[in-house]
């Protein structure tokens, strides 16, 4: 018994993109997190029960803080609650939870390093932390509504699309790919299905290393309700059917081993 | 003062467990519990071979609680044995092994497999919402349930619960039927069948269109259910639904439940059996209880 649900402290918190928003929080989960990992932030208001999971966008260790960049889902949402919170509130938390990306795959390699909407914002640690041959990061947007580039192009070589053209590609993170002639030894990606789908569709034609962060709703975040559960190829050692934990064997897996 | 509790014969060190899916085996809670603190664990439903569960989204939000439709996804009896019974005997609690199936056999076949294994009682769920067949088929109709019950009866040697649905016209005629079939305690309430539709995409939220809601939106439908359903029968009765903390416990357990399980509240503070343990055992000293079994029932 060495884990507890805790408050974080808000240490700032800001308007990035319309419905975008960004918070930095004191807590212990910055000291173990890793890119890739998510924290389970839970509401103040009794009649929100499960905690949402976000994605960590950047870990200070030096500060014990993180930093998580996250949309707005609506009205009287959890999200729109976190986004009205200000320096100093508290926010209950757990995590760092998942596995995140292996870094240490990409040494010496051509790496994609490719965010889609709110799957976004964890590529930003995992460039910064990444130490590979050629770091390619590309991200897909909505519209001209982009956030964190000026981040992304401290590290490395950034490409962007946008589903109306307004900024970068006209299209998707693929259509960047073809049309900047890019190429890779290695891919890491999180974003919505369809264009993981379309990653691991590339992947896979090309022989490519892929590495896909998944989402699904989720209740405990922990590997204990079975709520987040992803197909998989062979049959999981925990599960015994065809079904991986999101949660707690993911969020990462390789594309091989997941039918999505 | 005296936490103990005796269901069934099986001596427990307090009133708290954990309900039935919310909790896997333990083994992923016990980095936020200690699971030595608790009254029992009971473990997620078993079936003789494993179950893939429903397709995704399996989960939702509600207004004060949530929805689900896993479908009772589980490895089978033979890892079940294999690996969460060594487990969880690593720990000073009761093990509770909830077995489901799709058919009278099913549920029979793992009794009979568990009759030698070293756990320390059974519950029989015979009220889950989100499987097509077996589950609640035998949890709506009393004589089904007392059949069931019956059947199970004659493989278990373990104590068995029979877990009973809240989706019934009686809950007392449910209780008496399988009090009637040998039942040596009930356990209630499962989850109330719902349903949630996504506006903007016009559609339903969970891939099983329904499922079952809980947490404390539930609490008091549970707590009449708990208080006719103690009130029905001689057997004791497990209580839950919507048990956030200590006192919505204490509520239980003056209503007649001997003991509670805690399971959504699981999800919200994955520590929180310790601090309804905590807060049950504050609540008999501050009002002069020296032991649970004085509390259970005593509201009229």
């Amino acid at each position: 018994m060495t884990k507890k649900r805790e408050n974080a402290i808000v240490l700032s918190q800001e308007r990035i993109a319309q419905d975008i928003c960004s918070m930095w929080m004191k807590t212990g989960a910055a000291l173990e997190a890793k890119p890739g990992q998510f924290i389970s932030m839970y509401t103040n208001d009794g009649s929100k029960l499960l905690p949402r999971p976000i994605s960590i966008c950047e870990i200070n260790r030096e500060e014990s803080s993180l930093r998580v960049v996250y949309r707005v889902t609506g009205k009287n949402t959890g999200t729109e609650e976190f986004s009205r919170m200000k320096a100093g509130d508290t926010i209950p938390v757990i995590g760092p939870l998942g596995n995140g990306f292996p870094l240490e795959k990409a040494a010496g390699k051509r790496a994609f390093l490719m965010g889609g909407g709110i799957g976004v914002p964890p590529i930003l640690e995992l460039a910064k932390q990444m130490d590979c041959g050629v770091k390619q990061i590309i991200v897909g947007y909505r519209d001209s509504e982009i956030f964190l580039r000026d981040e992304f192009e401290q590290n490395g070589e950034v490409y962007i699309s946008t589903e109306d053209g307004s900024v970068g590609t006209k299209g998707n993170v693929m259509d960047a790919i073809r049309e900047n002639g890019l190429e890779a030894d290695i891919i890491y990606a999180c974003g919505p299905t369809p264009m993981l789908r379309a990653i691991k569709a590339y992947a896979e034609e090309k022989g490519i290393e892929c590495w896909l962060s998944l989402e699904e709703r989720m209740a405990c975040g922990i590997g204990a309700c079975l709520s987040c559960v992803c197909q998989t190829k062979e049959k999981d050692h925990h599960s015994n059917v065809n079904n991986k934990r999101i949660c707690k064997d993911g969020p990462v897996f390789l594309s091989t081993e997941v039918e999505i | 003062m005296d936490m103990r509790v005796n269901i069934a014969g099986i001596e427990w060190k307090n009133p708290v467990t954990v309900a039935s899916g919310t909790f896997g085996s333990g083994a992923e809670f016990a980095d936020y519990v200690d699971l030595n603190r608790l009254g029992a664990v009971t473990t997620k439903g078993v079936a003789n071979i494993p179950w893939a569960g429903n397709p995704t989204p399996r989960v939702a939000e509600t207004y004060g609680g949530m929805m689900n439709a896993v479908g009772l996804q589980n490895p089978g009896i033979d890892v079940f044995c294999e690996r969460d019974i060594p487990f969880l005997r690593k720990f000073d609690t009761k093990i509770v092994v909830n077995v489901c199936g799709k058919s009278g056999q099913d549920y029979c076949e793992v009794v009979e497999r568990l009759a030698d294994e070293d756990v320390d009682m059974l519950e029989i769920n015979i009220s889950c919402p989100n499987v097509k067949e077996g589950g609640i088929a035998f949890g709506q109709n009393p004589k089904a349930a007392e059949e069931i019950t019956k059947a199970v009866k004659k493989y278990a040697k373990q104590p068995v619960i029979m877990k009973l649905s809240p989706n019934v016209t009686s809950i007392a005629e449910m209780a008496k039927a399988v009090e009637a079939g040998g039942a040596d305690a009930v356990s209630l309430i499962n989850t109330i069948t719902g349903m949630k539709i996504d506006i903007n995409r016009k559609s339903f939220v969970l891939a099983n269109r329904t499922g079952g809601v809980s947490g404390p939106a539930i609490h008091p439908i549970a707590v009449r259910m708990v208080y006719e359903a103690a009130n029905a029968v001689e057997v004791p009765v497990i209580g839950m639904g919507g048990i956030m903390n200590a006192e919505d416990a204490i509520e239980m357990i003056l209503a007649g439940a001997s003991a509670v399980s805690v399971g959504t509240a699981n999800f919200h503070d994955p520590g929180v059996t310790m601090k309804i343990v905590d807060g049950i055992e504050e609540y008999m000293k501050a009002q002069g209880f020296e032991s649970v079994a004085e509390m259970v029932g005593i509201v009229k």
